[in-house]
């Protein structure tokens, strides 16, 4: 007897079959030539420069995170959202003091700035505090040649 | 579909994976349909022609992709962890695929009848976040990894909106399971879910702007977990190249396009099941009039996928008409505005189902 998961097993094992065999015609037919530039790692057309494992912004870590609290919260949620009708207003409001606490954590990250994404801000040019620094030329004649 | 086969055959394990390999005969069709289309819209929104070259107005263009991909040499540049490399179209065409195990293609086809539904297609799909990140790490290529990181972040953030208003849905209608969901809002249009559901009464009526709310938010959100513009970040092809499936070649990237489009429709379905009546036809069936019982769920199959292609026009004709949005405000969309919106909706939802 196959339970209803073990139909959706054979979904997965299907769709891997399905991949795998349709790799292996494509191997079965395709040529394979390779050269020295083709097995080079692509960064539009350009020697590779540095290694590939780069730097990237600490928000995504945090964006994981707060995904990973709310989904949690969000999973515990479902059973009560089945069954809420059952036990009246009772049944509701356990589940809104729950769904309070979340959104007080949510407020908390919202105050903090950790819902903001990382921005560097706009460094514009100031002709004036640059040549505070460098009395060389005086700030009139700069504006002058600049019209 | 699985009982009278086992019936036929008597051979449950031959019988599953005969219903398994159902979605596949219409996901092929789907893909060589969508991109064909995909390709005209795109063309025509424009003021261009698109394909035109391959068979009457480009018909077979598709079709010639096709063998073109599958003679392409597969090349695995050096560097790149292989092991992985391999692995990852699997992982995600996987993912994708077994979100159709729970999608009702009419009241006699569905893939299995768990009374999870909903619940294993928004755990399922994980599994593509797995496999995405997979192939962006082990690619060993700098745009792969900004790609699949994006992507990542992009699709865990938008579930949360997705499954808030899922989950309102569900403390209204008190059912997971999608074919359920499709026959309560059986008969006439009136009675799908965007227009307050098959029961008559105030409450009806109180509800259709919060569900039209929560109709809103979940289509954005999905639109946003399948990568499509104006959400695309992780494939930005100005900057990007192609993001995660860059180094990938011949039917290896074959297969992530596939999963695409699959996925594309998956989603589609799932607004379609939960909002506007699944497979049910919104004025009632030709073969019921007819008097011939079998034509009706053919209709129900065409009804269901006229649907689901709708949508996917709506995400094509969205695609040329908005544009992408910065990484910051893609954040600030999910946080800020889809998760509080989302969360006082179901409160209303809530107390008007209580009431």
């Amino acid at each position: 007897m196959i339970t209803e998961f073990g139909k959706i097993f054979a979904f997965i094992i299907f769709a891997f079959l399905f991949v795998g065999i349709s790799l292996f015609i494509a191997r079965l037919i395709r040529p394979k030539r390779p050269t020295n530039e083709k097995l080079k790692i692509y960064e539009c057309g350009e020697d590779t420069l540095g290694s590939p494992w780069v730097k990237f912004n600490i928000r995504f870590y945090v964006v994981a995170l707060i995904f990973l609290i709310f989904d949690v919260e969000v999973v515990l949620l479902f059973p009560w959202a089945l069954t809420y009708q059952d036990y009246g207003v009772y049944g509701f409001l356990v589940g809104i003091i729950f769904l309070i606490i979340l959104a007080i954590g949510m407020a908390y990250e919202w105050r903090k700035g950790d819902l903001e994404w990382a921005r560097p801000k706009p460094n514009i040019p100031d002709i004036k505090k640059i040549l505070k620094k460098d009395r060389k030329q005086k700030v009139s004649e700069i504006e002058i040649a600049e019209n | 579909m699985y009982e009278s086969l086992v019936e036929i055959t008597g051979l449950e394990i031959f019988a599953a994976f005969v219903s398994a390999a159902m979605p596949v005969a219409f996901l092929v069709p789907f893909v060589i349909i969508a991109v064909y289309l995909e390709r005209k819209v795109s063309a025509h929104m424009q003021d261009r022609l698109g394909p035109m070259r391959v068979g009457y107005h480009g018909l077979l263009q598709t079709i010639a992709d096709f063998f073109k991909l599958i003679q392409k040499e597969d090349i695995v540049a050096e560097g790149i962890d292989k092991k992985f490399f391999n692995f990852a179209p699997f992982l995600v065409f996987a993912g994708s695929y077994a979100v159709y195990a729970a999608l009702p293609f009419s009241s006699k086809y569905i893939g299995s009848e768990t009374d999870l539904g909903i619940f294993y297609i928004i755990a399922i799909s994980g599994l593509v976040v797995a496999g995405i990140l997979m192939a962006g790490w082990t690619s060993n290529n700098k745009y792969s990894l900004y790609g699949a990181m994006r992507s990542a972040a992009q699709i865990i953030s938008y579930e949360i909106p997705t499954a808030l208003v899922i989950l309102s849905i569900i403390m209204w209608t008190g059912t997971m399971s999608l074919a359920t969901m499709s026959e309560m809002q059986t008969a006439y249009f009136w009675n799908w879910n965007i227009l307050g559901g098959p029961e008559w009464g105030i409450t009806k009526f109180v509800l259709i702007p919060f569900l039209l709310v929560a109709f809103i938010i979940l289509y954005v959100s999905t639109l946003a977990e399948v990568n499509r513009t104006p959400f695309d970040m992780p494939e930005a092809e100005s900057e990007l190249v192609a993001g995660y499936h860059t180094e990938y070649s011949g039917m290896k990237f074959a297969m992530f396009f596939l999963a695409e489009y699959g996925n594309m429709f998956a989603v589609s379905a799932i607004v379609s099941v939960i909002f506007f009546g699944g497979y049910q036809s919104p004025f009632g069936y030709l073969g019921n009039t007819l008097g011939i019982e079998w034509l009706v769920p053919f209709e129900q199959v065409f009804w269901f996928a006229a649907k689901g292609i709708f949508f996917v026009f709506v995400q094509m004709w969205l695609r040329w008409t908005l544009p992408r949005v910065r990484v910051d405000q893609l954040m600030t969309i999910c946080w800020k505005y889809l998760i509080p919106y989302s969360f006082v909706n179901l409160l209303v939802i809530g107390i008007i189902t209580l009431l």
